[in-house]
């Protein structure tokens, strides 16, 4: 009897382990996927290059376009973008490759890190989002 | 046979311990030497590339010259289009790199350390900062412009220079820079994220990673030495 309560323990403590290196590693996914985006132009701290790249952290731009993000993120950015009251005017080329649950992830990583404190986004919110980009980005 | 072995082990053990003592006071010695060759009133940074023994005769001695490597005359273009010649740079310490402006990949971090230096030095008249671009074709007096006026940097103080393609490519080799077009490449070109330190001389006098901040740190270090021995040799 004793025994088997320690396996069962044992085994509840195996899954938790588990569990909390799955949600580790999704926690992580997101700073990842910038490191290996994001980072080289948007630098580590998330400052931008002055003028010419603008920053991501305390930008104002990802709470106004909001909306926006995940189909800027697939597809990239052309043409002049205000962002916290300075235009910025350079081709950010799009991370074509990155799926709706990726860019989840690095969405929910910007939108709550570099000083950022905004809403998360859900998996079906992006997906939705994904879905009906505009049909010039075709185009790229 | 037992009260030998005592006596010859207290010799030996006298022996290292003396030993240990002379060994101790030569390290103390030397790092007391060294340390005070080492500070940074009196450090020297060397001249980097190949040095050549050149003989010539005095009053039928001969006497043998070290020729160093140095940057040859140049002529480019900036975003003022201004010519930017060795003019430019006499008398004045220099720091170089080559980039492109659509480069995705390491040159924002370049300018973002580029940046640092500029905004320590910009009122310093004897420091000038040199960005080549190796995509010229793009890279235009009107591209240039807009660059710099988004960064919001002088072209007083900050040169981009364009100009023909392969002077610049040349150019690179002589600062020891690594380009090259390559399709393989992000962006089309790939190239070293170097900045080099010239002197008055145009003698290279050190290289630095400039996409990492503690090795532009070290630059800055070796800039203010490079601007001291400026200073000595214009008394």
């Amino acid at each position: 009897m004793k025994k088997s309560r320690l396996v069962t323990g044992f085994l509840g403590l195996m899954a938790l382990t588990t569990l909390t290196q799955c949600f580790t590693d999704k926690q992580n996914q997101g700073q990842k996927l910038y490191a290996q985006n994001c980072q080289s132009c948007h630098m580590d701290d998330g400052s931008g290059l002055r003028g010419l790249i603008p920053p991501i952290a305390k930008a104002d731009y990802l709470q106004t376009h909001r909306d926006e993000l995940a189909c800027l993120i697939r597809h990239g950015a052309d043409g002049p973008m205000i962002v916290n009251g300075i235009e910025y005017n350079k081709e950010m080329p799009g991370a074509h490759q990155l799926g709706p649950d990726e860019i989840t992830n690095l969405l929910n990583y910007i939108q709550t890190s570099f000083g950022n404190n905004n809403p998360r986004y859900t998996l079906t919110e992006v997906t939705q989002m994904l879905e009906a980009c505009p049909v010039p980005y075709e185009a790229h | 046979m037992l009260p030998v072995t005592f006596t010859s082990n207290m010799k030996l053990s006298n022996y290292s311990l003396k030993q240990l003592l002379t060994g101790t006071a030569f390290v103390l010695f030397s790092t007391l030497i060294y340390s005070c060759q080492s500070s940074p009133a009196e450090q020297k940074l060397p001249i980097l590339g190949s040095r050549e023994p050149v003989e010539r005769s005095v009053d039928g001695k001969t006497i043998v010259d070290t020729v160093y490597h140095q940057i040859p005359d140049f002529a480019f273009v900036d975003q003022d289009s201004q010519q930017v010649t060795q003019e430019t740079v006499a008398g004045k310490i220099y720091v170089t790199d080559f980039f492109f402006t659509t480069c995705p990949s390491i040159c924002p971090k370049m300018k973002n350390q580029m940046l640092r230096i500029y905004e320590k030095y910009k009122d310093n008249p004897n420091v000038v900062i040199l960005s080549h671009t190796i995509d010229p074709e793009h890279d235009t007096v009107a591209v240039l412009k807009d660059y710099a006026e988004r960064m919001n940097v002088t072209a007083a103080k900050w040169h981009f220079l364009t100009g023909d393609r392969d002077s610049i490519y040349d150019m690179a080799l002589k600062y020891f820079i690594g380009v090259q077009e390559d399709s393989e490449a992000e962006g089309g070109f790939a190239h070293s994220g170097d900045f080099m330190l010239v002197d008055h001389n145009r003698h290279i006098r050190g290289h630095y990673h400039g996409t990492e901040q503690e090795d532009v740190d070290r630059l800055m270090q070796d800039m203010d030495i490079l601007l001291k021995e400026l200073q000595d040799e214009k008394k």
